[in-house]
């Protein structure tokens, strides 16, 4: 099989204009990916799929990713000299700077018919809030559509033209996305008063408060 | 067929007299008596749906015109789970997954993070995983072929006898990793414990009379007719949709196509062993039963390999760490034949001791993508068998 | 002929019947209370904590590290170290509790002790009649002598104490090493 750069170069020759983007993964596994722009995504995929070279024909995996917003504190120290040039003091300029969140949708990829693989394709959403439409792959993979309903579910992605995007796991009327990292669980669910979970409430209550620590 | 690695579909008999009568699809009937259409919810509590699962099957007189599967009643977010605690935390989580094939989950996981932290694995633990996962189909399809007919109405001769020989495989996991179902038995980079030479010789003893047992259960099943005029015929899987919808596993191969991951990727010590890939011809119930047989008489000629090749050593790699294991930050994707069908792990790491992304590609979940397209046009009746054969496991459809 | 296969099929289950009544490979069930099939020395049930000697809460190996604590992946168990009277935390603890309603036998604080206090254990028969108090364990009904470790799991136990006993021997001669040089730099040497 072709590696990705040359995937890459394909694809931005057959399609001029599109946005595909080589993501390296930095571990040992060396599973490379191709983050594709939203606007193409299908036919880039319908690509894939047909190429006789590649004939990606078999979407193995599909899965939503969290990447919550990120923030970062960049630290510009510059030296101030005096007329010498020895340095004085640093100044430490502080700026905060906030990287944006957004949500990530990962296909791997194989071949039945040639067996190779995987080659790994990213959608990614504008933010986590009000632009999460990413276009539906189950046209192309009918393996993709339980997983996508799955990743709607749990991540709250809305995947256009899929045919029947309702919840899959969680029950219909539930509000939340409960695998995005920022969500709180509820506590009005309902629960019986036992052990499992609260052991620590429960031990502590059983027993009378460690002494305080002390503070030297 | 020219691939001498694929098994002939000669090794299946042409549907019988009594079979092709059944084949025929029942059309429904339009007329003014025949108008209204059923709405029937099977499950969640139905025994034949193997556990809590639903399908809401809409039926035009015994016909089913659709069928929507629901699920997600044993949902409890096992990702979740797995972000929330270590690597290590996981690995007994996997065992709840499909609770009939904790080894082969264990070492799909394993694989996962051994790919994502580059973690070799010893030689004897290679051949430990490839017993313990072979011995796993075995143990899986038993189970499955006894489901089946149980689902068919053959109630509980054919599943006893099954799990007659299963108990005895279980008993030497327990022998060996200390629980029954549950093993939690695979460690990144290894295997728990070094299975001693008396265990082997169990294991090579029980395996060498294994054959006998399939003869027997054969007999008893395979030729009767009432099994093929059930099966044969009833609930067909193109290779075309197959492919498309990602089948995998047995599900696959009886469709016709000849995608193993033991032959396509050779993870582990696979390419060492000489087996073949059986692949059946319609696509229909019976050969997705045919397909478990013929899978577990090739099950048996790799352990007879594995046992008679295992080397000595070490089962556990020892730079490997249980405590504060922290890969690399990257990601990867790692992925098993299970007896089910591709059963793969991603995970995303950022260097801390917890996966950033920790995800089940479940072989039952995505299997039951068809479910809808073989059901349309049967009966209710045969709605049961078909779900039997595609061997569904709640605890990884609904993770 | 039609029918062949069904005859075929009723011989096998003939078969199954019959030997079930002296061949025990088609009839491997017991009657459970009255027989019991030997257990695996390999099973695994729920943990329990060793202790060496007479006293069973003075002894115990546990050292309130607290790590099977953390990595124990459904939380069940529960420890406080000992105190002294000036605050001081001693090596061992005062609250060891594991809640085996919650705990799934994974073994996992097994593997992670490093001082082999918590083992598995066999017994099963533990039907509590209060699933609240009555299935959470305290270091009282936790604590279990060594020779009892050793009776269930002989191979395991065997290998521990040989462990323990040469750590202990390296500890000791560490310790009688390091008396020995402190006297010696203290003596002046005799030609000064």
């Amino acid at each position: 099989m072709e590696n990705l750069e040359q995937i890459r170069d394909r694809l931005l020759a057959r399609f001029p204009g599109a946005e595909v983007t080589l993501i390296n993964n930095p571990g040992p596994s060396a599973q490379h990916s191709l983050l594709l722009g939203l606007a193409q995504a299908r036919e880039i995929a319908l690509f894939l799929r047909d190429d006789p070279a590649l004939r990606l024909d078999y979407c193995s995996n599909a899965t939503g990713i969290d990447w919550p917003a990120k923030e970062f504190t960049d630290v510009v120290r510059t030296p101030v000299k005096d007329a010498a040039g020895a340095t004085l003091r640093i100044l430490e300029e502080k700026t905060k700077r906030v990287t944006p969140g957004f949500l990530e949708v990962v296909y791997h990829l194989y071949s039945m018919e040639k067996k190779h693989g995987p080659v790994v394709i990213r959608l990614r959403t504008g933010n986590r809030t009000d632009q999460v439409t990413v276009p539906s792959l189950t046209p192309v993979w009918r393996s993709c559509d339980f997983q996508e309903r799955e990743i709607f579910d749990l991540y709250g992605v809305n995947f256009e033209g899929h045919h029947d995007l309702r919840r899959i796991l969680m029950w219909d009327g539930f509000k939340d996305h409960p695998m995005r990292k920022d969500y709180v669980a509820p506590d009005d669910y309902e629960w019986e008063p036992t052990p499992h979970g609260a052991v620590l409430e429960k031990a502590k209550a059983h027993y009378p408060a460690p002494p305080p620590a002390t503070v030297p | 067929m020219t691939d001498p690695e694929i098994a002939s579909p000669s090794a299946f008999p042409e549907p019988s007299v009594l079979a092709t009568h059944s084949a025929a699809t029942v059309r429904p009937v339009h007329d003014e008596f025949h108008g209204d259409l059923l709405e029937v919810s099977m499950g969640p509590q139905h025994p034949s749906t193997h556990g809590v699962f639903r399908m809401v099957v809409t039926l035009d007189g015994e016909v089913i015109v659709k069928l929507k599967p629901v699920f997600g009643y044993l949902h409890r977010n096992h990702e979740k789970l797995g972000e929330n605690t270590t690597y290590l935390g996981s690995m007994p989580y996997t065992d709840r997954l499909d609770y009939l094939c904790s080894m082969t989950n264990n070492w799909a996981y394993a694989l996962a993070v051994e790919k994502l932290a580059g973690q070799p694995v010893p030689e004897r633990a290679e051949y430990v995983r490839v017993i313990l996962a072979e011995m796993t189909r075995l143990v899986n399809h038993m189970c499955l072929v006894g489901f089946l007919f149980n689902d068919l109405g053959t109630s509980f001769t054919p599943l006893l006898y099954a799990f007659r020989e299963r108990e005895k495989f279980i008993d030497l996991f327990e022998s060996l990793s200390g629980s029954r179902m549950m093993c939690n038995f695979q460690r990144f980079g290894g295997c728990r414990a070094n299975p001693s030479p008396e265990w082997l010789g169990a294991v090579s003893k029980l395996v060498d009379g294994f054959p006998k047992f399939l003869d027997e259960y054969e007999q008893l099943l395979t030729g009767n007719e009432i099994l093929l005029a059930r099966t044969q015929g009833v609930g067909c899987l193109s290779p075309e949709l197959a492919v498309q919808a990602g089948i995998t596993g047995p599900m696959l191969r009886a469709s016709g196509v000849g995608y193993d991951i033991r032959k396509a990727d050779g993870y582990g010590i696979y390419p060492r062993f000489d087996f073949r890939v059986p692949i059946g011809a319609h696509g229909d119930t019976y050969d997705r039963y045919m397909m478990r047989i013929l899978e577990m008489r090739e099950s048996v000629k790799i352990l007879q390999q594995a046992l008679r090749d295992i080397p000595a050593g070490p089962v556990m790699d020892p730079k490997s760490r249980l405590r504060n294991f922290r890969p690399k930050p990257g990601e990867a994707y790692g992925r098993i034949e299970g007896p089910k069908g591709e059963i793969g792990f991603y995970l995303i790491s950022d260097g801390s001791p917890n996966p950033l992304r920790y995800r089940v590609r479940a072989p039952s979940f995505v299997n039951l993508t068809v479910i809808e397209d073989m059901c349309l046009g049967r009966t209710v009746a045969d709605s049961v068998v078909i779900l039997g054969s595609v061997d569904i496991v709640l605890g990884e459809v609904d993770r | 002929m039609l029918g062949t296969g069904i005859i075929k099929g009723l011989a096998v289950t003939a078969k199954n019947f019959v030997g079930s009544f002296y061949d025990p490979a088609r009839l491997v069930t017991v009657e459970y209370p009255e027989k019991q099939i030997p257990i695996p020395e390999n099973y695994r049930n729920f943990p329990f904590l060793v202790h060496e000697g007479d006293d069973p809460i003075a002894t115990l190996r546990c050292v309130a590290c607290k790590i099977c604590e953390n990595e124990c992946p459904p939380q069940c168990i529960y420890i406080v170290a000992e105190r002294d009277e000036k605050g001081k935390v001693l090596k061992k603890p005062k609250i060891f509790d594991i809640d085996i309603a919650v705990c799934m036998s994974c073994q996992i604080c097994v593997e992670v002790c490093p001082f082999d206090a918590i083992k598995m254990d066999q017994h099963f028969e533990i039907a509590a009649g209060n699933r609240f108090e009555g299935l959470l364990l305290h270091r009282e009904q936790l604590a279990k002598p060594n020779s009892y470790y050793q009776k269930i799991h002989p191979t395991e136990a065997a290998e521990v104490d040989a462990m323990l006993t040469a750590m202990k021997a390296r500890q000791a001669a560490e310790k009688s090493a390091k008396a020995k040089p402190a006297p010696a730099t203290q003596t002046p040497p005799p030609a000064a």
